[in-house]
């Protein structure tokens, strides 16, 4: 194989380079061979990680501090690098005789030793070191502004006081988290992401992987953080409004595709409530680059009157692969099988109580009673609304055979009413729509398309949880969805 | 041992800027009302109108597409090029 010479290496000089490390087997094994390499070729340099008297012949070069090592990427110890006019030609890890006689030119090197031994894990990639050489090595990737935290301070108290944090602790985005959280993507950390209201400013991935850190995300989560923040910061979504206005709104993340299993997001029981870190932490970073990147914060440009819950953070998966009527991200043309995340802008939840119905028909109009009174009974068409069916109900329908477009026609059926019902005045009531629809005989409460099917939940319960959204369309936001890319 | 974090902002020092010297009176300014498109805030400009007008204020009425979204760009240089005051109506 062919390698490409790593950069910032230290100069080594070309020929033979053996890495190897006392507490590794394979390495004390060759011994006998090195010594025989090291009398048959004056180029050969063995570099040790653990014990500088680490074979006795020939004397090594101790990687105290692994520069070396990982300058050289080496996984595997030992490993032989052929280098040549200062570059590294080819290189073979473990001992594999054929292919160390091949390399070296020496014919019968090793032949009183096996034909193959596997070889043991690099000093260098030990999960207890490789975050700190990370940092030591890899942090010119890196170019937020760093920060001094005293010996005296709390860092947490400190980012606390800075007003960094969404009123719960953060967890320190030191460079060694953040590069280790830069591992979960591919992109380049000065890629930029998004430009975030309301401050208009740019989010690079590596500003996005400090959220992520601070929100408590596995690297493994960045992905979906990233395509998150991409949905938000579009003008569709219109994050700005979001944060502007007085209702209790905030983004609502619904997650799909094999990637959410992956990671281990929960679309079972207490799908929508706490105690699992990737459905906590996800929306919880979207929020904190809102923050930190974008500047809204509560008071400030956040204009809510009550605000909710979920505005610390609201993501939860969709059990896609036991819904009986697919995904919601098919309604918004994603391919089956591509991980994807839906950005609605939502305030909580509202649980629909049926536990009696177990015909379709009667369960679409307990579900319609529920959804009529919406934010406001006799306000119609301008709120969107995602209904989460939980798995029982979901079972009455998909034993009646209904698919999705049956149960959104089931339900919507019964959400019709009499415009001399729904106009200011009506019922004793001062809100609602202008007198000039008093004449109409029916109105939908929802658009084309505003009410949106997702399937979530586990365990008993004939119950199913309501998704109120906010000002919809061109005037305020309309749901966004995003294939998660790696 | 000193701690070093990563800042999580935009890193942006904003500058504070010194607002502008409030008129002594509106007689003879251009005074731009701009309707941010929430019910009933014409009522609102509707009558302040009146009252600039009354001080000897000229008034230009302008309208944002949507409350929920900033002004657009060019509203916002046309407001600036064709009045010395403006009000925003905020109102339900």
């Amino acid at each position: 194989m062919t390698a490409v010479a790593p950069t910032n290496s230290p100069a080594l000089p070309d020929g033979l380079v053996v890495v190897v490390k006392r507490d590794c087997e394979t390495c004390q094994m060759i011994v006998p061979a090195l010594v025989d390499l090291a009398a048959q070729r004056s180029d050969v340099v063995v570099i040790t990680q653990d014990d500088p008297s680490f074979p006795t012949s020939p004397i090594p070069t101790f990687d105290e501090d692994l520069a070396l090592s990982w300058h050289l990427d080496i996984e595997t110890v030992p490993t032989l690098i052929v280098r040549e006019e200062g570059a590294e030609v080819e290189r073979t890890v473990g001992w594999q005789r054929a292919e160390w006689q091949r390399l070296t030119g020496v014919a019968e090197l090793g032949d009183q030793l096996p034909t193959m031994r596997p070889g043991c894990g690099s000093k260098s990639v030990d999960p207890d070191l490789i975050d700190e050489l990370r940092a030591r090595y890899g942090g010119s990737v890196l170019t937020a502004r760093r920060i001094e935290v005293a010996d005296a301070e709390d860092e947490i108290e400190f980012m606390f006081t800075r007003g960094w944090s969404d009123g719960l602790p953060v967890v320190p985005p030191t460079e060694e988290r953040v590069l280790a959280m830069l591992e979960g993507t591919n992109r380049a950390a000065d890629d930029v992401v998004a430009v975030i209201p309301p401050d208009l400013a740019p989010a690079t991935v590596e500003k996005v992987a400090i959220a992520a850190v601070m929100a408590g995300c596995r690297p493994e989560y960045l992905p979906w953080v990233l395509a998150a923040v991409q949905a938000a910061c579009t003008d569709e979504f219109n994050m700005h409004g979001l944060l502007a206005t007085t209702m209790p709104v905030g983004p609502v993340l619904i997650c799909s595709g094999p990637g959410t299993r992956a990671i281990g997001m929960n679309s079972g029981g207490n799908a929508l409530g706490q105690g699992n870190r990737a459905n906590s932490t996800i929306g919880r970073a979207l929020q904190l680059v809102v923050r930190n990147v974008g500047g809204g914060r509560p008071g400030e440009i956040d204009r809510a009157t009550h605000g909710s819950p979920g505005k610390i953070g609201f993501c939860f998966a969709e059990n896609d692969a036991e819904s009986p009527f697919g995904r919601l991200a098919s309604e918004h043309g994603i391919d089956d099988g591509v991980d994807a995340v839906t950005l609605f802008a939502g305030e909580g939840t509202r649980c629909i109580v049926d536990q009696i119905s177990r015909q379709p028909e009667s369960l679409a109009r307990s579900i319609a009673a529920s959804l009529l009174a919406m934010l406001h009974p006799k306000l119609i068409m301008a709120f969107d609304a995602v209904l989460v069916i939980g798995p029982e109900h979901a079972r009455v329908f998909a034993e009646a055979g209904w698919d999705r477009s049956a149960i959104v026609a089931g339900i919507s059926e019964h959400l019709n009413r009499p415009g001399s019902d729904l106009v200011r005045g009506a019922g004793g009531i001062e809100e609602g729509l202008p007198e000039v629809f008093a004449d109409v005989p029916s109105l939908p409460k929802f658009r084309d398309g505003g009410l949106m099917l997702t399937y979530a939940g586990g365990g008993a319960g004939l119950f199913s949880e309501i998704i109120g959204g906010w000002v919809n369309d061109e005037v305020g936001s309309k749901p966004v969805t995003r294939a998660v890319t790696y | 041992m000193t701690r070093t974090l990563l800042d999580p902002t935009s890193e942006r020092t904003v500058a504070e800027r010194a607002r502008l010297a409030r008129p002594s009176s509106v007689d003879g300014l251009t005074v731009g009302l701009l309707d941010i498109s929430k019910p009933r805030g014409d009522v609102f400009l509707d009558r302040l109108e009146q009252r600039l007008v009354a001080h000897g204020a000229s008034v230009k009425r302008y309208r944002k597409p949507t409350f929920s979204k900033p002004a657009p760009a060019d509203l916002r240089h046309e407001i600036a090029v064709e009045c010395q005051l403006v009000i925003e109506a905020l109102a339900d």
